[in-house]
């Protein structure tokens, strides 16, 4: 890809990028969230076309103007968010788009079939080709869209952020595909952000920081730090500075507790206790999707328990509305700030007082809105947790960046002086200054005697900011690792499975 | 000038002028198509409606008529306004002020009853029929667009059996109710004499106008409307913040139905229609409070002005040529205009490249 | 008791090819609730063409018909297409404009038509008795229409397009997740365009189907009382699946059935219930079953949402 500039309104996400990929290479694109991995990569797809620049295979210039053109040079990809039809089989969604026909477009799914088992055994991508996309795995789930690629004979294999979803040891297996891939004559492009991995199974990588290109290095000849150097053009602080933990009394028990789960029968949370005190940071470590987004809704009131109860500073809150838990001290910052977090067509002011809209000093008692109030509260908010907006308090939420979006609803839940503070994933999509900002929140939190809940897929920061960890798998609380003495590899284990204590109500 | 187009409101203002614009631009060539000799004539006739007629005075009592049935249409449209900023979208209006027709119209023909309880029975069953809707909606996700229009259709029904008992023997309309029972209709306080001695026009407007700004200060300043927008415009976000979204879905719905019967009490009981206990089809105020809710904006004020030309031009109708066409042409032209402002996203977002072009040219500069 | 499940079978038959024309587009992820306006226009396409082939052999009407009213409601539909895909227009409002558009459009049109024969004829009516009859076939005594082979035919039909062709594999994905199709080369665009115009015709089809089911003459100003609407209900009571929604057209047709048949059933005529509640009855069951049926309700997952290219 010689000289790719590909703009958006308003920004350019690729100036001038230029990047070669050598024939049976594992290469990787390494950058910031917003550096323009995804961009350059989807333009390499033929999902994006870019203003200016030139592509050449094999020495030969090509237009990529769809997935299809993409697709008849050998090129694959596999998104981070997944393309798949969920109400749709294994099989069909690997066909589709390519599916074998008869007379009248009359499906032949035979023939399809015994290729994908053949190829599945050739890798070693175990997959059920019938069972429905809802039904299965993360990981099932990533191998199906890998073996998407293989069905199409693609030679060259696109990775973005593709161990996000995935435990250490399913990270490792995919990295022993990717080195298998690459011997049988395959290139591979793959993004990520995490210095590791890329250190682990690349032999070259490029930087991208701002759309701009920084440069290529072979990986055996560089370290972490000059990579991360590379990336954000600056040293890098790892660790959250805090001292140690004073946990005093319980403030929130939650005993026995079991929901529902939307997408099988099973339960998402499965009989699960624990407590957190006033001045410590327990964080639920776990991969995505082993009922942590439930166990959240369950505490914060989003979802209903089957059954359990939760006890808030001694009072049980178990059937109280979200209303009445906000009002007695929860805080929840959540998983999806554009789902739960924001009204995103409600300027910034207004969003701010989503959880306090109906006290005394922001509505009056027959029931108007007391404007100047609101927004003196938002500009104070704005000034104290450096909120950047386009227009201050009236700006709508829409218009704003990702990162101020999170800072805002931090700084509103915050702000409330919670008892408990249930933050997920609240570093999710920003960039490391602000995150290290978010950290030192939560410490702060901490150390005024807060109880902060923290629910992380990121295992950086599961290591560096909670006090205790709770790894959760499958619903259950299978164990209780202390962040000082464990390591990445123990909990990747408890993570994901392999590994479970009985836990004990501390 | 560019500045001024910025404006959100002014963007709004000019997608409305081209709706109506090309709505009547179509209706034309509607008109063209069938006959292109009266065309043009019954055209304009239907633009000025009441202006043709030639005499002052009978300008102003048609003027008074296209507004006593402008008043329900505005309340109507608040109806689908208020409605929609909650993300519903209450086709049901339709069959709640047929519902808030027949309790007037009966209260006031078999019971006897003085205008201001007429009036009450009537918002009452419109928020009932209202109710209903939210109801199935926030407790058994029943789309709301399907429950309203079998609303309407029960509604229609059983209001022609009931309207039934009340009316002429010979003829299929309900009796008069100022010979019936004149302390049934509306005060006029003065109004009609304005209008040439029209009867039909009463304090109807005034009470039109106060409900409309009550909706926007509701929409705009309360604690509800914040409510109501934030669970419009993010249903999950609301259940985040703790907004009660069943009591909400609920309420919001049933205040819809209120206002579109206390249209129908307004105009029913003037005196100016009685009801028709054979009709098959519901009336086609309802619809129009689509239009009208659209075309002005979903603003509260926006929707009194958009109102009075939606019914201006439906009066119009009856004023072209009927050798060659029929008073439907207006519904065509409403409902081409409904279509149009569909498209209202699109033209805004057209606009707004146009404008940050010229922006982006200007600083090139 | 025939009388009621001959008119059961083609009120369901009316129901049933437009409620396969609603999950169709709905399937390709665009919703159709202009349904009831693309059956009037079908049924004027059919009314006109059943009126001016005056004397013809009977396959040549019903063909000739049956094309009309498709290609009218195909073209009808265009204006759903255009809006939704193209415009990322509000769909419940372009369907709604279409219903509204419709009816007054075609009341407009006949009555110019009938004025323009007959100068005193101001009505918005048009009779084809004599071609009506060319759509029966009269087997001792109970009237098989065409029609209703016609619909058993579509949902066969749509049945093996769904579930067993490439173009339903395709078409649904863009209803379910239109990035994904467009990963692997589908257009979107295409796909839905697909879905929008196959509505229009089984809608069309539909509305002549309705004009025809009881009567020989038909005011366009009544539009088609709601038909469009229960159809929409017999959908979404099918789940999107062509058997079920076949079942559920059958249920709601004998609703609908027993409101012209009544009086043939002692036991109705004498509880005396004004005509008025047999004609509320199936606007009373729909609500009744969508109460009960709602909550478990899974629409296509994309529906309603106007698909963008830029959004991942």
């Amino acid at each position: 890809m010689l000289h790719i500039t590909k703009r958006f309104p308003g920004i350019i996400a690729n100036d001038d990028i230029t990047l070669q990929l050598r024939h049976g290479e594992i290469h990787a694109l390494l950058g910031e969230n917003g550096a323009g991995k995804s961009t350059l990569m989807s333009v390499l797809f033929g999902l994006y076309q870019a203003e200016e620049g030139t592509i050449k295979k094999d020495g030969k210039e090509v237009k990529i103007n769809n997935p299809n053109d993409a697709n008849d040079l050998g090129i694959g990809m596999v998104h981070q968010h997944f393309k798949l039809v969920e109400c749709f089989t294994v099989l069909d969604n690997i066909i589709m788009g390519v599916e074998p026909v008869g007379a009248m477009g009359f499906l032949q799914k035979k023939q399809a079939r015994e290729k994908v088992i053949a190829l599945s055994e050739k890798y070693g991508l175990q997959v059920d080709p019938d069972a429905k996309i809802e039904d299965i795995t993360v990981g099932m789930q990533q191998r199906t869209e890998i073996l998407k690629m293989l069905y199409r004979d693609n030679e060259i294999l696109i990775f973005d952020e593709p161990t996000a979803v995935l435990t250490p040891q399913e990270i490792e297996e995919l990295m022993k595909i990717m080195k298998n891939l690459a011997a049988e004559g395959k290139s591979i492009l793959f993004i990520s952000h995490k210095l590791a991995e890329i250190m682990a199974v690349a032999d070259r990588c490029s930087v991208l920081r701002k759309g701009k290109y920084i440069g290529t290095v072979e990986t055996k000849n560089t370290t972490m730090e000059e990579l991360s150097a590379m990336m954000v053009g600056r040293n890098v602080n790892f660790h959250v500075e805090k001292g140690p933990a004073n946990p005093g009394e319980v403030v929130l028990e939650v005993q026995h507790m079991t929901v529902a789960s939307k997408v099988h029968n099973n339960n998402a949370v499965k009989d699960v206790s624990f407590k957190v005190r006033r001045g410590e940071i327990v964080c639920i470590a776990g991969i995505d999707g082993n009922g942590q987004s439930e166990l959240v809704y369950g505490i914060t009131g989003l979802e209903p328990l089957v059954s359990g109860s939760i006890l808030l500073d001694g009072q049980d809150i178990t059937k109280s509305s979200i209303r009445k838990r906000s009002t007695s001290g929860m805080s929840h910052i959540p998983e999806d700030r554009h789902k739960h977090g924001l009204v995103l067509d409600y300027p910034l002011d207004y969003n701010m007082v989503l959880q306090t809209y109906f006290k005394p000093n922001f509505t009056s008692k027959i029931g108007f809105l007391r404007k100047k109030n609101i927004r003196e509260y938002a500009n104070r908010l704005i000034e104290e947790y450096d909120v950047r907006s386009g227009q201050g308090a009236v700006t709508p939420a829409r218009a704003m960046s990702g990162g101020n979006q999170q800072k805002a609803i931090i700084a509103r839940e915050i702000d409330k002086a919670p008892e408990v503070l249930v933050a997920v994933q609240p570093t999710r999509g920003l960039d490391v200054g602000a995150i290290e900002s978010v950290h030192k929140n939560l410490v702060a939190q901490r150390d005024a005697g807060k109880a902060v809940l923290l629910i992380s897929l990121e295992l950086d920061e599961v290591m560096d900011v909670p006090d205790r960890i709770l790894v959760m798998y499958e619903g259950e609380i299978v164990g209780e690792l202390d962040p000082k003495k464990t390591t990445q590899e123990e909990l990747g284990l408890y993570m994901a499975g392999a590994k479970r204590d009985e836990v004990k109500n501390k | 000038m560019k500045k001024i187009l910025k404006n959100e409101g002014v963007q709004a203002f000019v997608a409305s002028v081209i709706c109506i614009l090309l709505g009547l631009l179509i209706g034309y060539i509607v008109l063209l198509f069938i006959n292109p000799s009266g065309a043009g004539e019954s055209i304009t006739n239907v633009i000025k409606n009441f202006f043709t007629w030639s005499r002052p005075q009978s300008q102003m009592k048609q003027l008074g008529n296209t507004l006593a049935k402008t008043m329900p249409l505005i309340l109507c449209s608040l109806s689908i306004l208020f409605s929609y900023k909650v993300g519903l979208f209450n086709i049901g209006c339709a069959g709640q002020y047929v519902a808030g027709a027949c309790a007037s119209l009966y209260a006031g023909l078999a019971w006897g009853w003085g205008w201001l309880p007429c009036m009450i029975f009537a918002i009452v069953a419109g928020a009932l029929l209202g109710g209903i809707t939210g109801l199935l909606k926030a407790y058994c996700n029943v789309n709301e667009v399907i429950s309203g229009i079998m609303l309407n259709w029960i509604a229609l029904y059983t209001s022609n059996t009931l309207l039934t008992n009340v009316k002429e023997t010979a003829s299929p309309y309900t009796l008069y109710l100022d010979k019936t029972n004149p302390n049934a209709i509306l005060p006029t306080l003065g109004l009609d004499k304005l209008f040439n001695n029209n009867s039909n026009v009463t304090i109807a407007i005034p009470l039109t106008i106060l409900m409309a700004v009550i909706v926007w200060i509701i929409l705009s300043k309360t604690k509800l409307g914040y409510e109501l927008k934030a669970t419009g415009n993010n249903k999950n976000a609301a259940k985040y913040a703790g907004m009660a979204q069943n009591r909400n879905i609920i309420m919001t719905l049933a205040i819809s139905g209120a206002l579109a019967g206390l249209g129908a009490s307004l105009l029913y009981q003037t005196g100016y229609m009685r009801w028709e206990c054979t009709q098959s089809s519901v009336p086609a105020m309802g619809f129009n409070g689509i239009a009208a809710a659209f075309l002005g904006g979903l603003h509260p004020i926006g929707a009194i002005f958009s109102s009075f030309f939606i019914q201006h031009i439906t009066d119009g109708g009856q004023y072209v040529n009927t050798n060659f066409y029929s008073s439907q042409i207006s519904d065509v032209i409403s409902s081409v205009i409904i279509y149009l402002c569909s498209f209202v996203l699109f033209i805004k977002l057209t606009m707004k490249k146009m404008l940050a072009k010229s922006d982006e040219k200007k600083g090139a500069k | 008791m025939l009388l009621l499940i001959q008119y059961t079978l083609i009120f369901a038959s009316v129901l049933l090819l437009v409620a396969l024309g609603g999950c169709i587009s709905e399937h390709s992820g665009v919703i159709n609730l202009g349904l009831e306006g693309i059956m009037v226009v079908g049924a004027l396409g059919g009314a006109l063409v059943m009126r001016s082939l005056g004397t013809t052999s009977a396959l040549v009407m019903v063909l000739v018909a049956m094309l009309a009213a498709a290609l009218a409601g195909m073209l009808y539909s265009c204006l759903l297409g255009v809006a939704a895909i193209h415009f990322k227009a509000d769909q419940t409002l372009v369907g709604t404009a279409m219903n509204l558009l419709a009816t007054a459009a075609a009341t407009v049109f006949v009555k110019a038509m009938n004025t323009a024969t007959n100068p005193d004829n101001h009505s918005s009516e048009i009779e084809y008795i004599r071609a009506r009859k060319m759509f029966i076939v009269n087997i001792d005594g109970f009237e098989f229409n065409w029609f209703m082979l016609v619909a058993i035919i579509a949902v066969v039909a749509v049945y093996f397009l769904l579930y067993k062709n490439r173009l339903g594999l395709r078409l649904m994905a863009c209803g379910e997740h239109p990035q994904a199709a467009a990963s692997v080369g589908v257009n979107v665009f295409k796909m839905r365009w697909t879905g929008v115009l196959i509505s229009g015709a089984l809608g069309g089809l539909g509305g002549l189907c309705y004009i025809l089911a009881g009567v020989s003459v038909w005011k366009f100003e009544n539009g088609v009382a709601g038909f469009g609407f229960l159809a929409l209900a017999v959908m979404i009571f099918g789940q999107w699946k062509p058997t079920r929604i076949a079942l559920a057209a059958l249920i709601f047709g004998l609703f609908r059935a027993l409101s012209n048949t009544y009086t043939g059933f002692p036991f109705l005529a004498n509880l005396n219930l004004p005509g008025n509640v047999y004609n509320m009855m199936p606007y009373i069951v729909c609500l009744v079953v969508l109460a009960f049926t709602s909550k478990a309700s899974r629409a296509p997952k994309a529906e309603g949402i106007p698909y963008d290219k830029g959004s991942r």
